[in-house]
Parts: structure tokens; C-alpha cells; sequence
């Protein structure tokens, strides 16, 4: 098992046939993600890397029965994008565009409201690296062979510091069940909680490791949910220490701007929930492996 | 994108907010003929930088004749206010507004912010005005009136005079107030305003509500559907080293330390960050070349890094996944050659292509100090740091 997708997921690429979209999607369909098609509008009936593409997501998900969407699309068409696939019927979507507007993500969420929650499109991103669960199937722009197959889950804002995280890992011999990308926006589709929650249930998953950084409240929101619902334990670290307040750390989210926000607030919080705060980013395989220890 | 008061005011006041009668002055001559086309006895001559708390900085002056106007100008025009938002570096004024005065019986807090936690903008009102939300939060958290707007209805009337009636507003002020609001957040929509702040929001002793201050701040994502607020922007009023970085594609803030830092990834720039804390130096910036960098772009973040005399030390980590190492090698051994770099530089690859990158950069012959992993970086560019400046 692993959360969100698998070696059974289908997938679909919006925004298949431009630069990006193809780069990424071979890649994909190389490490062995059911890739079934594409979606650009204008181009269906065509066929791209060898899968067809179709000019709406109605159609596509019709003709290849696809559960999961990644999305390439640029940043005016996104947010649009996003509300399509959840109007098709798409349980899993990875929006991977960076610089959708906030007020679009807002839209997005609020059209989502309409959908009820067993039948709600999970949406993770946007500005994210994807997802992955090794060895089934990645929908994502990572590296994909920096991760082992294994027992922990991750969830994580940024793209390259979860790599730091799975790549530590695995040099000790710890392997991933699914690692998620929530996404660097003030604004995005789901957060570290709604997947902690999906972890928790998961039987091949042991430990959860969250990476967080400052900016935005809900490293705490979901440290205090864990507290209260989960039986697994949660690592956790937060980065930036060394950010000032109110700049922007490059991404659109990271930045302090309420009392709660730094990164040193937020490690403390943590520990008073109980997570096992990761001290600094060489220090992710061994407070993992200390924590799995306890576990078995 | 920030912009000016004045130019939050041309907006709003398109959106039916009532604000006083002003205008725009580069010189105390011009500041003194404005004085006289607004008329009335009394005039602000507010200095037009990128921060709030200008009062406290000196940046805002009344005057009670148009000399006292034109002297205060010659004051303010090429003056640095410093202010706790611009940091110590503190902004030039190079525009001023002069505003007629007015007499204010009451102050009120107004803002509208894109609130994250329950993912909708929010009003902020306070009956407490003229001061900083923050200040307000700690020392009168109960005067605070919030209200999230359904997103996809928008603002109601009812809202809006929830909020006014909370503030206490006479029933013959209640109207004005409602369309000062309601108007705010029309312009916030359209517009893809991340902030709206009025503050104060005055009622005057004849009984009117007056915008007194009032400041935007934009969605830099959105700007695309927004020419006309993208002309807006003051580019003297930011970090001249963040503007060329981003321009060039880059991201950069500027910090106090000695140690120069090159990083592929947000999050990852920060773990470093704190990495190279942990092993006892400090980071002279935060620098993301994002994806797909190539040996031109990773000159250019070389050169950006370097333009900050603080610089003893640099030290480059990439983990690479849509990047790849022996492209980061192949630009780094480019700039160190086309730079002629005088301070040491210590290297971590990860990721992508790792084994040609690491081959590069050995095969190359310059003095490059390589790392394996993370710890290993940090603690090798602060210990060169230490060794070569005896700090």
C-alpha cells in the first residue's frame, strides 16, 4: 500500500504536449507511472509520446477510465485547469505550476466545496515537485531514484529539501512509502494534515516526516491534530531559522507575517504536540532511524 | 508589489473611497504650488516611500503656510527614512504628496488581507485607530473585529455594516462607511490586491469618513492581467540586488552574514541557511537559481552573490532533479574562471548526474572544496571562513 497512488493509478497529463509537460511525462512514463494520455486543448485525436490526447478532461477520463491528473499547464490556465479535472471525475490531481494567482486558488477551492467529501478531488500543489510512492508511480518532477521503497511517509512544502530528506534516508537504509508535495503557496490544495490523516491509515506506513518552513499556520494546525489522532509518530522539521521577517524566502508562502509564523515558534509548538523535531537538515536519517527503533 | 499612498488613493477613490484633496509634488516649488491649488489653511506634506510608520520617522509633516511647505519638502525630497519595515538600510523619498489637512474628531483601523488559515479575504477593523494592527493585537486584542468574505459572492452590505455598527459609527456616518468598505473590497478583487490598509480611516469634526492614509500591496502572480497596476511599480523604492536577481531569474534576499550562498529550491536555501548557523558562521543571503540553471545563469548568481562586499566565503549546494550536476560543475568552473574568484568556495553536489559533476569540477584544477553531504558543506565553508579571515 501507499497513499494517493500506485502502481494502479492512471494517469493523465494536462498540459501534455508543450515543453514541459513532455519533458516531465517522459520521465515518468521511464520510471513506470501508468501514463494513458494527455489533455491540450485543440490537439485531441492526436497521439503524443505514443498515448492520446484529447481536447477535454471529460473525454480523456471517459476513454482511458484515468483516476489521477498532473498538471503543466502555465499559470493563467491553471487554476482552470485544476477545476476541470475535478469536474471530470479525477480523484488524485498534482498541480506542479508555479505563480497561479492566490485569488484563482481561492476560486478553485471554493468550486471544490461543491463536491461532496467522499467524492472530492484530492488536490496537492500547487508549486510543488509532485508525489511519488517508489517502485509504483510518481507524478512529479523529482529525482526518482533518490528514493527507497519503505515504511515512511513524507510530506513536505519544498521540492529540493524533501529530496535532502528521502536522499539521508536512504543512504541508512530507509525506505519511502509515499512522499507527497504539498507546495511553497499561501494557498494550496491540501495540507499537511489531509495527508497525515491518509498516512495514518495507511498499513505500510510507520512514521510520518513533515518538512515544513516558516510562513503560514498549518505546521501547527496539523502538529496538534496529530497530538489528538495519530498513533504513528511524526517527525518533523521546520526551515528558516535564519529568515527575517517579512521577506519573502522565495517562495510565495514563505514568509513571516503573524506572530506564530518563524520557524522557531513553530519547532516549539511542535515539540509541545510531540513531534520528534528533526534539530537541523543532516539530522533527518537519524532521528528517523531513533524513532523507528522505538516503533519496533 | 507595493505601491505609494498616493497612488493606493487614485485607486481607491475610483472605487467610491472618499479621500481629501491632494496632489503630487518632486519639488519644493511644485510641493508649495500644490499647497495653493488645494487651498484651505492647513496642509500634510507626506513623504512617499514603501513602508508604513512614516510619521514616526519623520516622514510626515503639517504645515500652516506655503512656505512651511516648501522647506519641509526641501527636507524630505533625498531624505532616507528609516522606519522598523525598511530595516536599517532605511528608503529615499523622491516623490511627495501634500494632502489638505483635516480635523479628525475620531481614528479607525481598516484592512483587508488575504487570510490564509481559512483561505478568503478577511476585514480587520478596529475602533482603535491610528495605530499599528500589531500593536493592537498585543495591547487591545478584543477591539479587533474580524469577517471572512465568501469567495464566491463576495462582500455583502450586511457585512459592511456589521463592521461600521461594531465600530461604534453615528447612524448618519453608517452609509459613508459601508461604501468606503464595500468599495475596498471591490478594488481588492478586481484588482488582485494581497492587502488594503486604512489607516487611519478618520471620521472629521463636520462628521464625514476620509481615507488618511492608505497602502495596496499586489499579487506579483497576477500582475499579468494587470497592466496598469504593473506600471505602478517604483523600482527605486527596492533592494537594487533583489531587482537585478530577479530579473535575471533568480531569487534573492540580502542578510547580514559573511558566508555567500548558491542553492537550487526554496526550502532547501533555507535548510542551508540554517545548516551553516548550526556549524557556527552566518549566511550573507538567500539565493534559489531555481531549475533547469544553466552554466549562464549560475555565472550570473556568482556575480550577484559577490556584489556584496560582506562576502568572504561561498558555498554552492545543489540537489539536482529537473537540474543537473554536470551542468551546475560546467557553470561554476565558468564563473570561477570568468571572475577570477579571490574567496574560497566550497561545493556540495547531490542528486542528478552527480559522478560527471564532481569530475568536472576535479578535472578543472581550481582550488574548489568539495562536499559529499549537507553537514559536511556547512561545516567545511565555516571552516574555511574562520581559517581565511581569522574571524
Amino acid at each position: 500500500m501507499a497513499i494517493h497512488l500506485d502502481e494502479n493509478t492512471k494517469v493523465l497529463v494536462q498540459g501534455f504536449t508543450g515543453q514541459i509537460g513532455s519533458f516531465h511525462a517522459t520521465d515518468m512514463i521511464k520510471y513506470g507511472t501508468n501514463v494513458v494520455g494527455g489533455v491540450t486543448p485543440g490537439k485531441g485525436g492526436t497521439k503524443h509520446l505514443d498515448k492520446p490526447v484529447f481536447n477535454t478532461m471529460k473525454e480523456a477520463v471517459e476513454a482511458t477510465e484515468a483516476d489521477a491528473s498532473i498538471i503543466f499547464v502555465p499559470p493563467p490556465f491553471a487554476a482552470d485547469s485544476i477545476m476541470e479535472a475535478a469536474d471530470a471525475g479525477i480523484r488524485y490531481c498534482v498541480a506542479i505550476t508555479d505563480g497561479i494567482p492566490s485569488q484563482d486558488m481561492i476560486r478553485v477551492k471554493r468550486y471544490m466545496r461543491r463536491y461532496r467529501s467522499d467524492s472530492k478531488m484530492i488536490l496537492t500543489g500547487p508549486n510543488c515537485a509532485g508525489s511519488i510512492s517508489p517502485g509504483k508511480c510518481m507524478m512529479g518532477i523529482m529525482p526518482g531514484h533518490i528514493y527507497l521503497q519503505g515504511n515512511v511517509g513524507i510530506v513536505g512544502r519544498s521540492g529540493t529539501l524533501g529530496y535532502e530528506a528521502a536522499s539521508q534516508m536512504k543512504d541508512v537504509g530507509i525506505g519511502v512509502s509515499s512522499s507527497i508535495g504539498i507546495g511553497g503557496d499561501p494557498i494550496n490544495g491540501s495540507s499537511f494534515r489531509d495527508h497525515l490523516a491518509a498516512f495514518e491509515e495507511d498499513d505500510q506506513t510507520d512514521a510520518v516526516v513533515i518538512i515544513g518552513e516558516i510562513g503560514g499556520p498549518q505546521e501547527v494546525d496539523a502538529a496538534m491534530w496529530a497530538k489528538e489522532n495519530m498513533s504513528k509518530p511524526v517527525i518533523g522539521y521546520v526551515a528558516g531559522l535564519t529568515a527575517p521577517k517579512g521577506r519573502r524566502m522565495g517562495h510565495a508562502g514563505a514568509i513571516i507575517s503573524a506572530v506564530g509564523e518563524s520557524a522557531a515558534e513553530k519547532v516549539e509548538i511542535l515539540q509541545e504536540c510531540g513531534v520528534h523535531v528533526v534539530p537541523n537538515p543532516s539530522s533527518f536519517a537519524s532521528v528517523v532511524q531513533e524513532v523507528l527503533a522505538k516503533v519496533s | 508589489m507595493d505601491i505609494h499612498e498616493y497612488q493606493s488613493k487614485e485607486i481607491l477613490a475610483d472605487y467610491g473611497v472618499p479621500i481629501g484633496k491632494g496632489g503630487l509634488a518632486y519639488s519644493p516649488e511644485q510641493a508649495a504650488y500644490r499647497a495653493i491649488e488645494i487651498g484651505g489653511e492647513v496642509w500634510v506634506v507626506k513623504a512617499q516611500i514603501h513602508s508604513g510608520a512614516r510619521g514616526k520617522a519623520g516622514g510626515i509633516k503639517v504645515c500652516k503656510t506655503e512656505d512651511e511647505v516648501s522647506k519641509a519638502a526641501e527636507e524630505l525630497l533625498g531624505a532616507k527614512l528609516i522606519t522598523h519595515q525598511t530595516g536599517p538600510q532605511g528608503k529615499i523619498c523622491h516623490r511627495l504628496y501634500i494632502e489638505a489637512g483635516c480635523n479628525i474628531e475620531r481614528e479607525i483601523y481598516l484592512a483587508f488581507v488575504l487570510d490564509r488559515a481559512n483561505e478568503s479575504v478577511t476585514v480587520v477593523a478596529s475602533a482603535e485607530g491610528g495605530m499599528e494592527i500589531e500593536e493592537l493585537a498585543v495591547t487591545k486584542p478584543e477591539s479587533i473585529i474580524k469577517i471572512a468574505v465568501e469567495a464566491a459572492v463576495g462582500m455583502q452590505p450586511f457585512q459592511a455594516r456589521e463592521i461600521a455598527f461594531a465600530l461604534g459609527l453615528d447612524k448618519s456616518q453608517v452609509n459613508q462607511a459601508v461604501t468606503t468598505i464595500l468599495g475596498c473590497y471591490r478594488a481588492m478583487r478586481d484588482l488582485d490586491a494581497t492587502m488594503v490598509e486604512i489607516n487611519p480611516l478618520v471620521v472629521t469634526k463636520e462628521g464625514n469618513i476620509m481615507a488618511v492614509d492608505a497602502k495596496m500591496g499586489f499579487d506579483d502572480n497576477a500582475l499579468f492581467r494587470h497592466s496598469n497596476i504593473a506600471e505602478l511599480r517604483d523600482k527605486s523604492q527596492e533592494d537594487a540586488r533583489e531587482m537585478r536577481a530577479a530579473d535575471r531569474g533568480l531569487s534573492y534576499v540580502g542578510l547580514d552574514g559573511n558566508i555567500g550562498c548558491i542553492i537550487n529550491g526554496a526550502g532547501l536555501a533555507m535548510a542551508t541557511m540554517d545548516m551553516i548557523m548550526h556549524a557556527g558562521g552566518e549566511p550573507a543571503n538567500f539565493l534559489d537559481i531555481g531549475g533547469g540553471a544553466s552554466p549562464e545563469r549560475t555565472t550570473k548568481a556568482f556575480n550577484l552573490v559577490l556584489s556584496d562586499d560582506k562576502v568572504e566565503c561561498i558555498l554552492v549546494n545543489i540537489f539536482a532533479g529537473i537540474n543537473r550536476c554536470d551542468w551546475i560543475a560546467e557553470g561554476v568552473v565558468q564563473a570561477v574562471q570568468q571572475i577570477d574568484l579571490k574567496v574560497p568556495l566550497v561545493v556540495r553536489l547531490s542528486g542528478t548526474n552527480v559522478e560527471e559533476g564532481r569530475k568536472i569540477l576535479i578535472d578543472s584544477g581550481l582550488p574548489i572544496i568539495m562536499a559529499d553531504t549537507l553537514k559536511e558543506a556547512a561545516d567545511k565553508a565555516v571552516a574555511v571562513w574562520k581559517e581565511t579571515t581569522g574571524k
